[in-house]
């Protein structure tokens, strides 16, 4: 069935689907649509779940931990301060190995405060051991978190879906909406191997040695190491049963490849219309990268061959280094044979527009360039 | 009066307590009520080093660490897990000392408590933050000397009112409780097991390491915490009936004040002004009470 609906509606329908049988939420813009539409859907019944209204982001969390570890499904949501209030229990998921999926809605941090779109909320939490994967489209919203769930609980990791603010969770689209019947069939219910288990009683998460600190840690990383091989296998049984195929990293390799855009969220979308209009003929390519932990190296290096030049746009900002896409792209390229000159651009911070003649102007700059621009260039606001 | 066995023990022995800790022996006794079907949340604090370091644990339940400060919420989303899997017998028990209490825990133990979620939450109160080595937490009584309420700056408020304050909630089931009353204690965590609801036990625990005084005398010191007042033992129902619980002879509270090198830097210029906090609460829990008077034990 093909409906009319915003991005928040469409991770409210898909977390639905998924059959969480625990929520805990708490209001924030631009992410409070999902929560209320859950809470719609657990009244009325159509979603059988318990929705513990929380008294914040902490607690929310901290539910999504205690639900999570007794073997239940779970699903939460927020967006930026939110997301920052979760930042200690993300770390106590990841170490619990607690599959809890979690959607984001892009907002930038205070202060000053805006209500507007980057991606600072999220990569802030890089490093907690939490995968990432950002959307472009209500209906990539849609499925990604139907795909999240089967993949967060196949690697035991926590998982977020991340879609931009307004931009995303607020305008709009045609989205097909899987019947329940087939996503049954697709994503069975959660089947887990750790739990709180009165017949086989465990502690977890209690003090241990450095070693068996070190140890673990060394698990999660092989684990991190699988997600992506991972993903490609779910996505197959998800392309067989959907029609709809997703990978880590989306190209778009015009036939004269000068340069490439590399982003992520709505700002591809952004891409896709540029090249439409004005960048196929000055040979402009896109890479959009889905994933952000586990980064998509492989998959990256793979998409840039036969590119002579490449743009990463990042919406975020880390302040005294710049853009964080932008250096985990040039990292996982260094001492890789084929390099090419990678320029580095901020843009749309705060939810600040990028048009399409912005990206015109900033390509048609770059391709004057003989060498890429060392350090930051800020795109016109 | 049930009587409990050896065999009920759902804490292994050896843990990494202090000589004469008051906690273990609380714990003891609410895990043994509350039987095998239960699961424990804890958070840091004196109970999460108690518990065991990986790969031994003293828990014959099944046992999470959370973050500090979210005990509650954590055993909500637990409940609220069991429940949807079907296990809607086995209880939670959220396990947390007076700082995941009464300090970095009470926003998410407020909410819980609103919610009325189906938890059993006890609090193991030892009056400081005794695990990171002694201290003042907003458990902490006037005139306690802490490792951050150094003379003369000695501890200078009033112990919070944490009992006001769930009261304050309407939750079906609270009570005070000291792990020098074990019956009375073992009383109350059964009648929490059979209530439906979030109930709040309140237990003090005397610490030999805290509260300086010889370990063999944890017991005798929470003795004298009740007969003298400073700790009485009652329960409120829904918030609004309150039955107090132990009535024996009073004894002044320089009793209990003095058998602590906790008290000792404190002027005794102080005592009757405490004396006259303990007796104006005491006549104000017997006016809330009615003098309804309800042996436990």
């Amino acid at each position: 069935m093909k409906k009319l609906i915003t991005g928040n509606e469409a991770a409210a329908l898909a977390a639905k689907l998924a059959r969480p049988q625990v929520i805990a939420a708490y209001p924030i813009t631009p992410q409070t649509s999902i929560g209320e539409k859950l809470a719609e859907y657990t009244a009325d019944g159509s979603l059988k779940a318990r929705y513990i209204k929380v008294e914040s982001e902490t607690s929310a969390f901290a539910a999504c931990i205690g639900g999570s570890l007794s073997g239940a499904r779970v699903f939460t949501a927020t967006s930026s301060q939110g997301l920052a209030l979760m930042h200690e229990l993300l770390h106590w998921a990841s170490g619990a190995r607690l599959p809890i999926v979690l959607v984001n809605v892009n907002r930038s941090m205070a202060s000053p405060w805006s209500l507007g779109v980057d991606h600072n909320d999220t990569l802030s939490q890089r490093d907690t051991g939490c995968l990432q994967i950002y959307c472009e489209t209500a209906q990539e919203v849609l499925d990604t978190i139907l795909i999240a769930y089967k993949l967060a609980e196949s690697v035991i990791l926590p998982i977020f879906i991340c879609m931009d603010g307004f931009l995303l969770s607020h305008y709009s689209e045609a989205v097909n909406i899987p019947d329940q019947d087939e996503v049954d069939l697709f994503l069975p219910p959660r089947d887990a191997q750790y739990f709180m288990d009165t017949n086989a009683p465990a502690t977890f998460g209690g003090g241990v040695s450095s070693e068996a600190l070190y140890q673990f840690r060394q698990r999660i990383q092989a684990d991190m190491d699988n997600v992506l091989t991972e993903h490609d296998r779910i996505c197959d049984q998800f392309y067989q049963r959907f029609g709809r195929r997703y990978t880590a990293v989306e190209t778009i390799k015009p036939e004269n490849q000068e340069l490439v855009i590399i982003t992520n969220s709505t700002m591809a979308g952004t891409v896709k219309a540029y090249i439409k209009e004005k960048g196929q003929q000055k040979g402009v390519g896109l890479i959009k990268i889905r994933f952000f932990r586990p980064f998509p190296k492989e998959a990256l290096k793979e998409a840039l061959k036969g590119f002579k030049k490449a743009i990463v746009i990042d919406r975020n900002l880390s302040p005294g280094s710049g853009g964080i896409f932008s250096q985990e792209i040039k990292a996982s390229l260094y001492g890789s044979e084929d390099q090419i000159p990678i320029v580095s651009v901020i843009g749309g911070l705060g939810g600040v527009d990028v048009t399409v003649d912005h990206l015109d102007r900033l390509v048609c700059e770059v391709l004057k360039q003989k060498k890429a621009q060392p350090g930051t260039i800020w795109m016109e606001a | 009066m049930e009587t409990m066995q050896i065999k009920d023990e759902m804490f292994y022995p050896g843990s990494f307590s202090c000589p004469g800790c008051g906690l273990t022996m609380a714990y003891r006794h609410v895990t043994k009520v509350l039987g095998k079907n239960t699961v424990v949340v804890t958070t840091a604090g004196c109970g999460s080093v108690v518990a065991g370091y990986y790969p031994t644990t003293t828990s014959k339940l099944p046992f999470f660490h959370c973050s500090f400060g979210t005990t509650a919420a954590t055993a909500s989303g637990l409940k609220a897990g069991l429940d949807m899997m079907g296990k809607t017998n086995t209880h939670v028990l959220a396990w947390a000392g007076d700082g995941g209490t009464f300090d970095i825990g009470l926003q998410s133990l407020s909410g819980a408590a609103e919610r009325n979620d189906d938890i059993i939450y006890v609090c193991y109160d030892n009056e400081a933050y005794m695990n990171t080595g002694v201290q003042r937490s907003s458990a902490t009584p006037l005139g306690t000397l802490t490792t951050t309420t150094p003379p003369p700056a000695l501890e200078n408020r009033d112990k919070k009112d944490i009992i006001g304050i769930m009261a304050a909630h309407k939750i079906p089931y609270m009570a005070t409780a000291c792990v020098s009353y074990p019956m009375d204690l073992q009383e109350k965590i059964r009648k929490a097991k059979k209530t439906k609801g979030f109930k709040f036990i309140h237990v003090l625990i005397p610490c030999p390491t805290g509260w300086f005084f010889p370990a063999k005398d944890a017991v005798t010191v929470g003795r004298l915490a009740v007969l003298s007042r400073a700790f009485p033992l009652f329960e409120v129902i829904d918030g609004k009936e309150y039955r107090m619980n132990v009535f024996e002879e009073k004894i002044p509270v320089a009793q209990y004040l003095t058998a602590q090198g906790r008290f000792r830097q404190m002027s005794t210029d102080l005592y009757p002004r405490i004396q006259t906090d303990i007796d104006s609460r005491w006549s104000e829990l017997m006016a809330l009470s009615n003098k309804r008077e309800e042996s436990t034990s």
